[in-house]
């Protein structure tokens, strides 16, 4: 498993050898370093934690100053951690280098916040009419059955806060590295905004 | 500068000519037909100039046997041979559209006097 924390830096466009037109998302990714390892005997799991993006040592408090000082290494702003054995120790170093062009790879963001919407944009719903004499437009119809069962099932698909959610964006693909920039391209979209914290999961 | 911006920077190509809506653009176009390939022109008035870096791209439209066909490329892709400016039009906007409505004569762009 190879995992690299990133910063969305937004979208763009290429021409491919054919001439057809490649969109992708550059994210500025790593170079992470390991903090932490965690193992079955001390932690009952193994796990690896990984820090990414440089800041002031005066923003961070003190207590995770010293869980970087424990590491023996630069303090970082964000910590993520990933499960399973993997073979580092604390200190390595991940690059861009760990990908290359071709891999499939899942990306992880906080997609963009749309507010308190309706079950239309929520849900997809269809809604009614918009004339013909019709009342019926953007609400979300009945919502459950009277007396029996007296109340709204959980779960029921109705209006509320969307987005600013953690999503994981499956089966997309690197298409290109910049191991200088620290760059890596993937195919298509990704969650969140720019400038947004993102996970790339090979 | 931007790590997007850079990137883009090193598609754009050189060799394309300045133009803009109202020219009369000849697009030398390169079209893949199984295994040959071979340059298909396509001539008409640039209605349309849009987008920046290499996402740029530019609408020609032509009227072919009557009815008006409009086709957009990437102005900075590789399939362009050539781009061949055959006039210059004089016109008082940037965005063409009003062209589609007009017909036979009116259709027209006025070339500009030099």
């Amino acid at each position: 498993m190879k995992t690299l924390l990133g910063t969305k830096l937004g979208m763009t466009q290429y021409f491919n050898e054919d001439g057809t037109v490649v969109r992708c998302t550059v994210v500025q990714a790593g170079p992470c370093v390991v903090t932490q390892k965690k193992t079955v005997e001390n932690d009952g799991y193994a796990a690896t934690q990984i820090a990414y993006g440089d800041v002031k040592p005066k923003r961070l408090t003190k207590p995770v100053l010293g869980h970087f000082k424990k590491a023996g290494v630069a303090p970082k702003r964000h910590l993520v951690e990933v499960r399973g054995e993997d073979g580092l120790v604390v200190g390595d170093a991940i690059t861009v280098e760990v990908f290359a062009p071709g891999d499939k790879v899942k990306v992880t963001g906080i997609s963009k916040g749309k507010g308190f919407q309706g079950v239309i944009k929520r849900h997809g719903f269809g809604g009614g009419p918009g004339y013909h004499g019709a009342h019926f437009h953007r609400a979300p119809g009945s919502i459950g059955s009277s007396a029996d069962p007296s109340r709204v099932y959980p779960g029921s698909r109705l209006p509320g806060h969307m987005g600013n959610v953690r999503v994981t964006q499956t089966g997309l693909t690197v298409v290109k590295t910049d191991p200088d920039k620290n760059l890596v391209m993937v195919k298509g979209a990704i969650p969140g905004s720019t400038g947004s914290l993102v996970v790339i999961r090979g | 500068m931007g790590a997007i911006e850079e990137f883009e920077r090193a598609q754009l190509r050189q060799d394309i000519p300045d133009f803009k809506s109202g020219d009369t653009l000849r697009v030398h176009f390169k079209v893949v037909e199984g295994s040959r390939e071979r340059i298909q022109v396509f001539q008409g008035f640039c209605i349309r100039k849009q987008g920046q870096g290499a996402r740029e791209t530019f609408t020609v439209r032509k009227q072919s046997f009557g009815v008006g066909v409009e086709r957009t490329f990437p102005l900075h892709s590789p399939k362009i041979e050539k781009i061949e400016v055959a006039a210059i039009g004089d016109v008082a906007r940037a965005k063409l559209y009003y062209l589609r409505e007009k017909l036979g004569k009116k259709a027209r762009v006025k070339e500009k006097r030099m």
